[in-house]
């Protein structure tokens, strides 16, 4: 038996009944972490001395017939964006290479309430821009399916360890698709919920008004049990929304007839992949099978997503980023003359190429003079694709297609081609800037590389979506396959 | 040559007093140890993030109110990015195009005539933190931030370009920053910096429509300062355009030793500040009725207490004026006519005696020793005869310094009138035969040496003799 393959709710299952526990689940996944890591790099820090008192003290709490919280004792791992007081988050930056928070992001601490187990601090794109984990200041994470091959950005790091069995479950952050992207790749369950449901305090931000925490699991009932500890108001966070969190796990009946499902023709037009597309109509029919109605739809506006994306992401960037200067933490640049040379030798130093590319941008974007002609014509170019969503849902339930339009891809393949690399994100940055909850669940294998279907619903909606990608996933088993 | 007429605006920045910080729960106590009040939040560390203080946005509105300006239905926070060491985020929260208030005025008093000066807006934002050098900025070889006053909210208020002269600012800056101590949201000290004022000014031809170029003025510390600043800068331009030279549009600072302003940058130096919405702080709508119930508990304002202050204790318009310029002095007036109802002799004390003592000792109202109801005691004494007016002024000036009851002053100091008429006629009796040579220069006439002899009993009697009691025993024996 393979703890490490497992899920959170079987895990459960046997910690409560004593089978095992979890100092012996928490080694399981460290001895797996021993094995493969090497390969994989899915780690920027591995917690384990952590991790097992963490578990030790579940299991005294169990042993004393303490009533504990659902997810105790579960390994978790954390994209290394997401402040964790004492431990050490870079955001697989030079800048905060030695950055030690005194807090714990909100997510954090309610992981913690939740007696989860955090195994380590997974890689990522630098400062979460990139869709590959190559734009890391420290290594690239290799795809378990095919180490040649990448895991996708940016929270590869968090996708390749749950595929990989170093971990069971694992928090990325969405801001352009770096969720459902790596997910997709990855074979594994990665879930962005609405913008305001999960709260950003803690999480170091790249683009403010598009960054979201979510989950990543094997199946969509861990993905609920994740997301139902997650999500709900946060005070510190003004941007999350007060709202009845339900219990996610609650939708999970299998029962999706009568459920409309609209394929927006532009995520299946050209750009994408044939042999990704033949895995979407697959799917499709599955959901016919199931009593779904499915029918093609348009969300019109969706070739502008790219560019509005690549305007206010950067926007927001430009500024959010300006506070790594090297005056009170990080990497400060070593015998510089004076403050502005400090700065500048800080900055040029301490980021690597696509960070000051995406800080240039969006430096431009918001200077006087071109701040009507990019940024605000980028926000007006937002509202645009919102009312196409808006328009959509008052016809379908949930709209579907493939989460990316290719599987994963070789390691340098597009790194010198930025554009390129910004396309494996046509299909997730309109839900980003829409807001709006979306899901990549494993729909199929091409050439042995997973392919993920994306389902997105309405603001949240994460309850339909998580039913209906259940009820595939009960008659399919694609989560099942395993890289070998 | 040609007359001149200036053009000026000013920029006020008023800190707010609230208990903790625009964006977060740390202190906002003045002079505590270098960061000391700071956290995660206003030390802008990774992942933070900012929520606003409801606190701050009543009083933004509370000033926007007192100063007539109709309040936002809809604002919201932008960001003004810039870099520098005392700004945590390289960025400072603040507000763009949509600020709380906009569109009021105040009026002004300047040489007897009135003036409405119009109010453009009132926005919220965070202030900085300050750096500390060793000597100065150029020539030290590190410098140490202090971050206790990052985040601590001001709100800035900006007025229309209706000034034109530095008299004309300096009675603005008075009567905002005594708006603003009225409605309580701001103790506007200058000297601990939670009033500042920059000036905007340029000259232009009298009868010329068109506004000449603008120099802002920065660091004008003290009121004086401003007026010195003003004047000063009016009559640069003025001579820069005689001289048939151009006003280049640039930030200047005053420089309070050289009594100066100089060039700081120009208008190619000047920040693009990229503004843009902050997007981690959600628009802000302002509810109507909560506007309403915060306009409902705004004090009597200052104009509006000067009316009834001349209307309800007759007084004379100056003493009013006076009287009110702030709340804390209209306040102490009023508690002590409550108790001793002359209000001139109330306002002749306040204005007089307690004034130059204020001043001598550099106090504020309300550190003064002397309590509106021990004024008004002392008064009741003077009424009465036991004290006469001479000791009065004694009696306050001890009272003053030691914030002791007019009647523990008057028994320590045996300051009690003595209006015994048996005890002063032992007096009289002496001094008349003591001084046979006053006596006989009355008795023949010379009416005035009785004030020789009224002196030497007084004398005699250290004072406390009441006068009108001599004057009368003496002219009983005197007239014998
Ligand atoms: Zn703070």
């Amino acid at each position: 038996m393979q703890l490490h393959y497992l899920t959170a709710h079987q895990l459960h299952d046997m910690l409560v009944s004593k089978q095992i526990s979890a100092e012996e689940l928490t080694r399981a996944v460290f001895d797996r972490i021993e094995q493969v890591e090497e390969k994989i790099r899915a780690y920027v820090t591995l917690t384990q001395e952590r991790a097992l008192n963490y578990a030790r003290l579940v299991d005294k709490a169990r042993l004393a017939g303490e009533a504990l919280p659902l997810m105790a004792g579960i390994p978790v791992a954390i994209k290394d964006n997401m402040c964790t007081k004492g431990v050490r988050t870079t955001c697989a930056s030079k800048i905060l290479y030695n950055y030690i928070p005194p807090y714990n992001a909100t997510v954090i601490e309610r992981l913690n309430e939740a007696r989860t187990v955090m195994v380590g601090k997974t890689n990522l794109d630098e400062f979460a821009m990139g869709s590959s984990c190559e734009n890391s200041a420290f290594f690239t994470t290799c795809n378990p399916w095919d180490t040649n091959r990448v895991p996708g950005g940016s929270s590869g790091g968090s996708a390749a360890a749950v595929a990989a069995g170093e971990t069971i479950l694992a928090l990325g952050s969405d801001t352009g698709g770096s969720i459902r992207q790596p997910a997709s790749f990855c074979g594994v369950v990665g879930m962005k919920p609405t913008y305001g449901a999960v709260s950003r305090y803690g999480l170091v931000a790249y683009a403010s008004s598009l960054d979201q925490i979510g989950p990543f699991a094997r199946d969509v009932t861990d993905c609920a049990m994740l997301l139902n500890v997650i999500c709900g108001h946060d005070p510190l966070d003004s941007t999350s929304v007060p709202y009845d969190v339900p219990d996610y796990t609650a939708f999970l009946t299998g029962d999706v007839k009568g459920v409309k499902i609209g394929v927006p023709r532009e995520y299946m037009g050209e750009g994408i992949d044939p042999a990704v597309k033949e895995v979407i109509k697959k799917a499709i029919d599955v959901y016919t099978g199931l009593g779904v109605v499915v029918e093609e739809t348009t969300l019109p506006h969706t070739e502008y997503a790219l560019p509005a994306y690549y305007l206010i992401a950067p926007a927001e960037a430009s500024s959010n980023l300006a506070r790594y200067d090297g005056v009170r933490y990080g990497y400060r640049a070593k015998d510089a003359g004076d403050l502005v040379d400090m700065f500048m030798q800080t900055r040029s130093e301490g980021f690597g190429a696509e960070v000051k590319r995406r800080i240039m941008l969006g430096t431009y974007a918001l200077s006087a003079g071109y701040y009507d002609a990019y940024y605000n014509k980028a926000l007006k170019v937002r509202t645009l694709i919102k009312t196409d969503f808006d328009r959509a849902f008052e016809q379908f339930d949930l709209l579907l297609g493939p989460t990316a339009p290719v599987t994963s891809f070789k390691r340098g393949e597009k790194v010198d081609d930025p554009l390129q690399m910004y396309m494996v994100d046509i299909c997730t940055l309109a839900v980003n800037l829409a807001g709006i909850p979306a899901i990549s669940i494993p729909a199929g294998i091409v050439d042995n590389l997973p392919v993920g279907l994306q389902l997105i619903g309405r603001p949240f909606g994460e309850g339909d979506i998580l039913r209906a990608a259940h009820a595939f996933e009960q008659n399919t088993d694609y989560h099942c396959k395993l890289p070998e | 040559m040609a007359q001149y007429e200036a053009v000026i605006g000013l920029e006020v920045h008023v800190e707010l007093k609230t208990n903790t910080k625009i964006f977060c729960h740390s202190g906002t106590e003045f002079g505590a140890d270098p960061n000391h009040h700071v956290c995660p939040v206003c030390l802008g560390l990774p992942g933070v993030l900012p929520v606003v203080n409801k606190k701050v946005v009543e009083h933004a509105i509370k000033a926007g109110l007192a100063l007539n300006c109709q309040i936002a239905a809809f604002s919201k926070f932008d960001r003004k990015n810039y870099y520098y060491p005392d700004l945590p985020k390289n960025y400072q929260i603040s507000q763009y195009d949509l600020p709380i208030a906009e569109h009021g005025c105040l009026e002004i008093n300047v040489n007897g005539a009135d003036k409405r000066i119009g109010i453009t807006r009132v926005h919220m934002e965070e202030d900085a933190g300050k750096l500390v050098h060793q000597g100065t900025i150029s020539t030290t070889p590190y410098s140490l931030v202090d971050y206790n006053r990052t985040g601590v909210p001001l709100i800035e208020i900006v007025s229309e370009p209706d000034m034109r002269s530095a008299d004309e600012a300096v009675a603005y800056l008075e009567k905002l920053k005594a708006i603003i101590q009225y409605t309580g949201v701001s103790d506007c000290k200058m000297q601990e910096g939670s009033l500042r004022c920059d000036a905007n000014i340029s000259v232009r031809p009298v009868g010329q429509a068109e506004l000449g170029t603008k120099a802002e003025i920065k660091n004008m510390n003290s009121f004086k300062a401003l007026h010195k600043a003003v004047s000063y800068e009016i009559e640069r331009q003025i001579e820069v355009l005689e001289d048939g030279e151009k006003v280049v549009q640039e930030t200047r600072t005053w420089d309070e030793a050289q009594g100066e302003t100089l060039s700081m940058r120009s208008k190619e130096e000047a920040h693009d500040y990229r503004y843009f919405p902050d997007p981690d702080l959600a628009p802000m709508v302002i509810a109507r009725d909560w506007v309403e119930e915060i306009r409902a508990g705004l004090p009597e304002l200052p104009d509006e207490r000067r009316e009834r202050f001349v209307s309800a204790y007759s007084l004379p318009e100056y003493d009013a004026t006076v009287l009110t310029g702030t709340r804390e002095l209209a306040d102490y007036y009023e508690q002590c006519v409550e108790l001793y109802n002359n209000p001139k002799l109330v306002s002749n004390w306040v204005m007089g005696d307690l004034a130059r003592m204020m001043n001598i000792s550099g106090q504020e109202i309300k550190n003064v020793r002397i309590s509106p109801a021990q004024l008004a005691k002392m008064l009741e004494l003077l009424d009465n005869g036991t004290i006469s007016g001479k000791i009065a002024k004694t009696v306050f000036e001890e009272m003053f310094n030691t914030g002791k009851d007019p009647g523990q002053v008057i028994e320590e100091k045996e300051l009690v009138q003595i209006s015994d008429a048996g005890l002063i006629d032992k007096v009289v009796v002496e001094v008349i035969a003591a001084n046979p040579k006053s006596v006989e220069d009355y008795r023949a006439g010379k009416e005035k040496a009785i004030g020789f002899l009224v002196g030497q009993v007084m004398k005699l009697t250290k004072g406390k003799a009441n006068p009108g009691l001599v004057n009368e025993l003496l002219k009983i024996k005197l007239d014998k």
